[in-house]
């Protein structure tokens, strides 16, 4: 009986196993506790959430091994971690602390402005973000194992996840009902690898899980990226950037599996506190919109 | 025949693929209502944390434990099978779980995502040729009660795939697979 470890089947089962579930931003062993207590499938371990390096500015990268090991040692389900796109010795690096999952994320500061990390030399898999069906499909191409909108990280504001997930799913919606013939000139087009753009067209969805990300603050907005057809979602500062992180974590968490039922989201949503304070995506500069960090 | 999958979180998308692929008609089960009429039920993998506090919160846990008292099938994979266990080691205090199934399980017990693997497993109940197993940041079986039937076990020994009346646990996959044998091997525990 040999064992095959980090084949795709392996990668992207890990990211099957998380379905219908919440992704939560932790940066210590005590939020990573209040996540797994709230229901969370995973968290990501980091040294600031999306909002805080937003208002700190400078540059942003992987987070201490320390950190992350601090973590990993304080709850039982997985663990993920950032690296900075194309940097594939922070990679290694999480590979080797054992994180269960890396994204290779725009929140963090692009360490190569052309090219991202080939991941398919890891065994650990990957998740990276997506604006449209394009990116996506270039992303699985390289090795991503799973895909989540970008969105606009650390603004609480839900309306770039929105936008990202209604150009993937209708891209692919589009894609179903296209010629084969048609489909090469179409690959040319949006830039992505011919065999991915047949394999999605005949799936009718992506070959790996697709989670939405970027600006989810509470449990409708989990609901609503649901309803728009997410396999489960992230939430980055929206949970412990609010006023009772516990309370709004569960809301989150129930959301997501109850997104279908409005009288049960009408009761998850009743007094959760204050939420994170927005802000609006039109008063960001060009150069702060992390959406856009990605080729 | 009817089968439920319980979709609180999940691979639960999968187990519906390949039942009705088999011709079974499928429920997904987020609230007790959903458990009326069903004939057999199946908890996906997932996290078991997350699916246990989901199915504590709405009332879930004693009439999922009434309707495999009920003498239907159940069959948990992964984390279903966590749920199954009446004795979990390395989970987290207070867990909340079904405890059917007379077996201690131990989670996440290969170590993290990089050691999760694929073999191909000797399980002679479904005859030649081995079957594809998908192990996944997966539980083992650290011990099994005088009633539980091992059906499978890695090469050194672990008990991978139990059964116990109509209680069936694979710490494994088959969902994940294009292998039918353990879904049909399901569907025949109940007649």
């Amino acid at each position: 009986m040999e064992r095959v470890i980090g084949s795709d089947t392996v990668k992207r089962g890990l990211a099957q196993m998380l379905k219908g579930g919440v992704i939560m931003d932790v940066t210590n062993a005590e939020q990573a506790q209040i996540a797994e207590e709230a229901g969370a499938c995973a968290v990501m371990a980091l040294e600031r959430v999306p909002a805080d390096i937003r208002a700190q500015g400078g540059v942003a990268r992987m987070a201490d091994p320390e950190k992350i090991l601090e973590i990993m040692r304080a709850v039982s389900i997985p663990v993920m971690a950032k690296c900075r796109i194309g940097h594939f010795v922070e990679a290694q690096i999480l590979e080797a602390l054992g994180v269960d999952f890396i994204d290779e994320s725009e929140v963090l500061t692009p360490a190569d402005e052309e090219h991202h990390i080939d991941k398919r030399k890891f065994k650990v898999p990957f998740v990276c973000g997506a604006r449209n069906l394009g990116e996506a499909l270039r992303r699985i191409g390289e090795g991503a194992a799973m895909i989540r909108t970008k969105g606009e990280a650390g603004t609480g504001n839900v309306v770039e996840a929105v936008r990202h997930a209604r150009a993937v799913l209708g891209e692919i919606r589009r894609l179903t009902t296209m010629a084969e013939e048609e489909m090469m000139a179409y690959a040319k087009e949006i830039g992505a690898p011919y065999e991915l753009v047949v394999e999605t067209a005949r799936l009718g969805r992506l070959p790996v899980v697709n989670f939405a990300a970027g600006g989810i603050a509470t449990p409708a907005d989990a609901a609503l990226m649901m309803q728009l057809g997410m396999d489960g979602v992230f939430v980055g500062s929206g949970i412990f950037k609010s006023g009772d992180p516990l309370k709004r974590a569960r809301a989150i968490v129930q959301a997501v599996t109850y997104y279908n039922d409005p009288y049960i989201l009408a009761e998850i949503s009743r007094d959760l506190g204050e939420p994170m304070v927005g802000i609006n995506i039109s008063i960001l500069r060009p150069e702060e919109r992390l959406a856009t960090r990605g080729w | 025949m009817k089968i439920g999958v319980l979709a609180l979180q999940g691979a639960f998308l999968e187990h519906e693929a390949m039942l009705r692929r088999l011709g079974v008609q499928t429920r997904q089960v987020r609230l007790p209502r959903d458990l009326e009429g069903l004939d057999g039920l199946i908890i996906p993998g997932g996290e078991s944390t997350s699916i246990g506090y989901l199915a504590e919160r709405r009332g879930l846990l004693e009439p999922l434990r009434e309707f495999a008292l009920s003498g239907r099938p159940v069959w948990g994979t992964c984390a279903g099978m966590i749920l199954l266990a009446r004795e979990i080691v390395d989970g987290i205090p207070g867990q909340p779980v079904l405890g059917l199934m007379d077996i201690t399980v131990r989670r996440n017990a290969f170590g993290r995502q990089v050691n999760s693997f694929e073999t191909d497993l000797e399980v002679p109940t479904l005859g030649d040729p081995p079957f594809p197993a998908v192990f996944i940041r997966a539980p083992v079986i650290e011990r099994v009660g005088p009633e539980v039937e091992v059906l499978a076990r890695l090469e050194e020994g672990s008990p991978v795939a139990v059964r116990q009346g109509n209680l069936l646990a694979t710490a494994f996959h088959p969902e994940l697979t294009t292998d039918a044998r353990f879904h049909r091997y399901f569907l025949g525990l109940g007649r």
